[in-house]
């Protein structure tokens, strides 16, 4: 018991997040007698993916202070390119090198205006946002290009054999693992925490701060464009507006997973934790039939709670603080 | 101190959570009749899932379709997302998928994109059939083709040349110059307009209007510019109708100059009764969702598989025959004049 009471002190908004996946669960199994069974679990991490993959640079940048909009753009972007090389009759292996390269590059460029030119990155990617899908809609236009090989396509939809875990699902495993690693207990991770927490005395500790963020929208648009490769194998087919408004969802996990917006703060554990409650709600909800539009609503509401509840918690704890010292003050006198 | 405020944090959630129970209970969906066996013992579980819902084609569609489950006492719900998009359309799928409904009737954002998911469900044991938008062939049983292209584009041709007598300029106002559909349409009316009786009949300019309204607007109005002698205009595409006849009346040319095209009823009862449109065609959308139901019943019960030539019964509607690529035509298009619109609301 105590283990435990330690563990919610140490780690509130984890723990909240636990019980608050928990009551998903009891939620989802009370709506749907599918919800618990292992296929749903294969196609809800089937659908969720790709903003799971993206979620996770996304929490190192918004911990360093910054933020990448474009994200959903970048994939819409590869997607494109993936189709109209594949089109064009490229192997498979230069199709996906491409994409991963123009997702490298797309970084590079948000990177570049938001370091060497100093502009805040919510207005820089917020441009690149309409950028990079632009460009896949000047290239490929109402188009649609399916005629990827069975090989492909299987890595979009297939499960590992003999069991019902998505290939793609084992990539996020594998990466989350690896970000984890970087966040928490390398050097890259502190210096990622000492810059969002403050970028001035980050600078002065000798820590290259530009680069650093650099190097964190390369890494943004790379798994960005990995994330598009993997879209455009599940649905089998490269469209300029494919996963059209994931940036919105990608930064509702990150911010739920307990990552402050104003950077410095927030774990890749709370983040993994978010992205199972907010998978696991829109799943429960979906079997429930419940509209698209008032998922969002929940989810919404959800990110809203998420910001607020924190800043209370820290309101009344301020109050209730100075009323201590006061009374403590006051008994002195 | 901390744990007063754990506390308190998670029952605010628990709460938010019994609420969104709550939107769980009143879902979007409908149904109707029971989910009881029917008389071949196998369970009529059929979900529609339209292009976007919120719609009132889609809307018209399912209430045809209501109607076949209350006949076949079967059940009906329509799911779907809020906008048109394929990936959306995926994700339902799959909630469907995971639920064993016994059958999904989609009609497809994007043909190619939706044929993964649904050939999983068919793997299941869904049956899949498609309507009013059709989906890869290979990802479905049956496809419920509301009109083909050939009828469409003529009987717009036929309903001008009646009321202009066959003499005078013409234009057709389009949607996007790519659009399939439109351009499968415009070639068949190009094709009518060659046979002799139209020989006093020019169209004189396509325009594309993207099936946007004030463009659609704008367009119109220069058309009429550029040709005073414009006699008749044909827009293949609702919101192009609409547009130009609301033009028309605004430079009041109605009578003078004709207009027919494709339109629903609600949007264009009003321009009917005073005479700005005299006819226009569509199929009925609830007789295609009503078709639809009935294609779908009769694969659950395994009256068809889906093979060419094989016929079922869609109650009042008639008799269906499966044709080539297992597509099954609802029939001619419906026109639509002063004498009858007061018949449909959609």
């Amino acid at each position: 018991m105590k283990h435990i009471w330690k563990f919610v002190s140490a780690w509130p908004w984890e723990t909240l997040l636990v019980v608050l996946l928990l009551l998903t669960i009891v939620l989802g199994n009370a709506l749907s007698p599918y919800f618990l069974t292992p296929f749903n679990f294969s196609l809800m991490v089937e659908d969720f993916v790709e903003k799971a993959l993206m979620a996770l640079p996304m929490t190192f940048i918004i911990i360093a202070g910054e933020i990448d909009l474009s994200v959903a753009s970048v994939l819409g972007l590869a997607s494109v390119l993936v189709g109209v090389t594949w089109h064009a009759g490229m192997p498979l292996w230069l199709v996906i090198g491409i994409a991963l390269v123009v997702g490298v590059a797309a970084g590079l460029l948000n990177g570049a205006l938001v370091t060497r030119l100093g502009l805040p990155s919510l207005v820089v990617t917020l441009g690149t946002l309409a950028l990079f899908r632009g460009l896949a809609f000047v290239i490929l236009g109402d188009q649609a290009v399916s005629d990827f090989p069975g090989a492909f396509t299987n890595f979009g939809i297939g499960d590992v054999p003999g069991t019902l875990i998505p290939w793609s699902f084992v990539l996020f495993v594998l990466l989350a693992l690896l970000f984890m690693v970087t966040l928490h207990w390398s050097w890259i991770g502190r210096q990622i925490y000492a810059t969002g927490l403050n970028k001035e005395a980050a600078r002065f500790a000798g820590i290259g701060v530009r680069r650093l963020k650099l190097l964190l929208f390369i890494l943004s648009g790379l798994i960005a464009a990995l994330a598009g490769i993997i879209f455009t194998a599940r649905i089998s087919s490269a469209r300029a507006d494919n996963a059209i408004g994931f940036e919105l969802e990608v930064i509702t996990v990150v911010l739920l997973g307990g990552v402050n917006i104003f950077g410095g703060r927030g774990t890749l554990v709370g983040v993994i934790l978010s992205l199972f409650v907010i998978g696991a709600l829109r799943n429960a909800l979906g079997l429930a039939d419940v509209s698209g539009d008032v998922q969002n609503i929940v989810v919404g509401t959800l990110l809203v709670l998420s910001v607020l509840g924190p800043n209370i918690v820290q309101r009344i704890q301020v109050v209730l603080s100075r009323r201590r010292l006061a009374a403590e003050s006051s008994k002195q006198a | 101190m901390k744990k007063l405020f754990l506390t308190l944090g998670s029952s605010l959630l628990v709460f938010v959570l019994l609420v969104l129970a709550g939107c769980g209970g009143s879902s979007s969906s409908t149904s109707s009749g029971g989910t009881t066996p029917t008389s071949t013992g196998s369970k009529l579980n059929i979900v529609f899932l339209p292009k976007a819902i919120n719609n009132p084609y889609f809307d018209t569609a399912a209430k045809g379709a209501m109607q076949a489950a209350t006949a076949l006492n079967g059940s009906f719900k329509q799911v779907g997302p809020s906008t048109a998009s394929a990936s959306d359309q995926v994700t339902w799928i799959n909630n469907l998928t995971a639920q064993h409904v016994s059958a999904i009737v989609v009609s497809a954002n994007d043909p190619n994109a939706l044929a993964p998911a649904l050939k999983q469900a068919m793997s299941q044991g869904i049956k899949v059939v498609s309507y009013d938008s059709d989906v890869a062939p290979d990802a479905r049983q049956l496809f419920i083709n509301q009109a083909n292209s050939e009828d469409i584009g003529r009987i717009e041709v036929q309903i001008l040349g009646k009321q202009l007598n066959y003499t005078g300029q013409i234009a057709i106002l389009s949607a996007a110059s790519t659009a399939t559909n439109q351009n499968a349409w415009i070639g068949f009316m190009k094709d009518e307009l060659s046979k002799p009786q139209y020989k006093n009949m020019q169209l004189v300019k396509i325009v594309y209007g993207n099936d946007d309204d004030q463009t659609s607007f704008n367009d119109t109005l220069s058309l009429m510019q550029a040709y005073p002698n414009l006699k008749g205009i044909i827009s293949p595409t609702t919101v192009g109708i609409a547009a130009a006849a609301r033009a028309i009346e605004s430079v009041n040319k109605g009578g003078k100059v004709a207009l027919t095209g494709l339109g629903t009823p609600n949007q264009l009862r009003k321009y009917v009764e005073d005479g700005t449109v005299q006819q226009f065609a569509l199929w009925d959308p609830g007789k295609l969702g009503e078709l639809a139901y009935y294609a779908a019943a009769a694969l659950i019960q395994g009256k068809i598989t889906g093979q060419p030539g094989q016929t079922f019964s869609a109650g009042t509607l008639g008799t269906y025959k499966i044709g080539a690529n297992a597509v099954v035509l609802l029939g001619p298009p419906t026109v639509f004049d002063k004498t009858n619109i007061s018949q449909f609301n959609f």
